[in-house]
């Protein structure tokens, strides 16, 4: 029977020589999808500053939207889009974390914890409208909040805590048990395990969940217009800081705003052919802002990664 | 100063004869240490540091430790030998109630640590108290990500020790304890997880030292490690012994052999026999240890 078996040496050499070729090709359809997908990307981004590049210039980020087209610019929206940014962040960072921590190291393995966690995964694939609604009920004429920066930043902080809760858990999930039970082993309590040895570990997935979900909401459109974005401000918030004592004003979180995709979407929407340079401009900027903030997530990732190695 | 040691002879002999006392209330044919003392010159009998008695364990239904008697000697090392599966790793994780990090683990009977005789797996017992007094090195060495000072100094951090000074004359302790200060003396603030497996490793019995445990629990503590790492470890477990009673699980016979005072052979889950290492390799009465240690099965 063994005798029989073996391949002779002409006969190993074909099929493998098929088999690597095989190899190959996989690899080189691979590599022709990858340059697909960047290559859209490229080629969207050109496009916008092609047809923006007349109104990039200093006058552009410093302007307030105007009736004429090479008037107009961005700084209310880029300011708008900033503050509620910030918001978000502020919101999405304590409640997704504290979310995740009690899903991952807290809760009971039962049913009522099996449909949280189902549920906190559907909530990704809700519409963004969806919010928005929601957000124009509850903030808006519930609460009181008004068409603000405080109900934009709310309704977006919403919209990405699932991809923070998501994310926070994977990274928490990622911290090895022999550390968990280094710390245990030690006398540690659950709390202590998690905020010595847990939390700090996985900082750097923590943060670029966060920020992935921030570059979601950058470009959201949908739930702030449905809030009631003014898409016409010629007006910057109150300063957050005064030279005033308590040097800090929260008037700011109450104020009207634009943001950045709902003045592109105004400009798209206008007939004169002017304003679709003022569009492509600041979408080409919007887009930036987006990959900056990705650059950002992933030179976080890195530096954690160098810095811990399991 | 014959006096004190007299004192403490008495007091040891008293102790033995309280854990005979014991012994001859359970079954005729349990293995126990103490007939063992009985044999020995009464100078060198060793209390009691710890009993495992009647100690069942379960994972959900399924049970991994069936009636385990087992008397731990103060100040010697005990070590647990069997083949894979045979419960002597859960066993070791019982004595710092381990097992109560996961979910439907149940005990039953009772692990007694002397002198104050708290049962470590008894329900009313908190199993953070029983962690604080119980240390444990784990099979693979497992520092935290941290420098080597914040690694050796984390567990007298949680006993509320801050003070500067205080801490840095407690982890050199444990550092020279652990042999490896003249390593790490000139890089406590690098992280411990620069060093070789080795090293990582004597870090970990330094962290768990720093504490000073009352049992120092070692699971497989060099089935990582080269050998040179692993002649290191087995010689500093060997001088451990005056400072710490120590219980090792090892899969490694010749190292059973090496390091330890006393051997304990498991086997699905039951305690088959123990005795004086030296007999255990030599002589053991049971057929199964004999079955093991000559390498018919394992």
């Amino acid at each position: 029977m063994a005798a029989t078996a073996h391949l002779t040496l002409e006969e190993i050499r074909k099929g493998l020589s098929w088999r690597k070729q095989l190899d190959k090709a996989f690899t080189v359809l691979g590599l022709a999808l990858l340059f697909c997908c960047l290559g859209i990307l490229a080629i969207l981004f050109f496009d916008l500053v092609r047809d923006g590049s007349s109104r990039f210039g200093w006058d552009f980020f410093t302007s307030f939207p105007s009736r004429k087209a090479e008037n107009a610019g961005i700084l209310s929206a880029a300011v708008g889009t900033m503050l509620i940014m910030v918001v978000t962040a502020l919101v999405a960072l304590p409640l997704g974390v504290a979310a995740a921590i009690y899903l991952e190291e807290y809760a009971p393995k039962n049913w009522f914890t099996g449909i949280i966690e189902i549920n906190v995964t559907n909530l990704a694939g809700v519409p963004s409208i969806i919010y928005g609604l929601l957000a124009l009920g509850l903030f808006v004429y519930q609460f009181n909040f008004g068409q603000s920066v405080l109900t934009a930043g709310l309704t977006l902080a919403l919209l990405i805590l699932p991809i923070v809760i998501v994310a926070t858990r994977e990274s928490l999930r990622a911290v090895p048990k022999a550390i968990r039970e280094a710390a245990y082993g030690l006398g540690a309590t659950r709390w202590e395990v998690t905020k010595d040895h847990v939390l700090p570990y996985s900082t750097g997935g923590i943060l670029t969940g966060l920020i992935l979900g921030l570059s979601r909401a950058i470009g959201e459109t949908a739930p702030i217009i449905t809030i009631g974005a003014l898409s016409f401000i010629a007006f910057l918030p109150p300063s957050p800081v005064t030279g005033e004592f308590p040097f800090l004003n929260f008037e700011w979180l109450m104020s009207e705003f634009t943001a950045m995709p709902i003045q592109m979407f105004n400009w798209v929407s206008r007939p004169d052919q002017a304003f679709q340079a003022n569009a492509a401009a600041a979408g080409a900027i919007l887009l930036g802002m987006t990959l900056a903030m990705n650059a950002v997530a992933i030179w976080i990732r890195y530096r954690f990664r160098k810095k811990i190695s399991w | 100063m014959n006096t004190i040691s007299d004192t403490m002879t008495a007091n040891k002999s008293r102790q033995a004869a309280t854990m005979q006392g014991e012994t001859s209330a359970q079954d005729s044919d349990t293995p126990s240490l103490s007939i063992l003392m009985d044999d020995r010159k009464a100078s060198r009998a060793n209390a009691a540091k710890a009993s495992a008695e009647k100690l069942n364990f379960w994972y959900g239904s399924n049970q991994a430790l069936k009636n385990i008697n087992l008397v731990i000697p103060e100040h010697q090392v005990s070590a647990l030998i069997g083949p894979s599966g045979c419960g002597k790793s859960t066993f070791l994780r019982c004595f710092n109630r381990m097992h109560d990090l996961q979910a439907d683990t149940k005990y039953e009977g009772a692990i007694t640590l002397r002198p104050d005789n708290v049962n470590l797996v008894g329900p009313e017992t908190d199993p953070i108290e029983v962690r604080m007094r119980i240390g444990m090195v784990f099979q693979k060495p497992n520092p935290f990500p941290k420098s080597v000072f914040e690694n050796v100094a984390y567990g007298l951090r949680l006993r509320g020790v801050n003070g500067r000074t205080e801490l840095a004359e407690r982890v050199e302790k444990a550092l020279r304890a652990a042999a490896i200060w003249d390593e790490v003396k000139d890089r406590l603030n690098e992280s411990a997880l620069a060093l070789s497996g080795g090293q990582m490793q004597r870090v970990c019995i330094a962290r768990a030292l720093a504490t000073d445990p009352e049992i120092l629990l070692f699971d497989e503590p060099t089935s990582a490690l080269d050998p040179i790492a692993t002649a290191k470890i087995e010689e500093l477990i060997t001088e451990l012994r005056s400072r710490v009673t120590i219980l090792i699980v090892t899969h490694n016979m010749q190292q059973a052999a090496r390091v330890s005072d006393f051997t304990a052979f498991m086997y699905l889950g039951e305690l088959v026999e123990v005795d004086a290492t030296s007999k255990i390799f030599t002589n053991p009465s049971k057929k199964a240890t004999e079955d093991y240690i000559t390498g018919r099965y394992g």
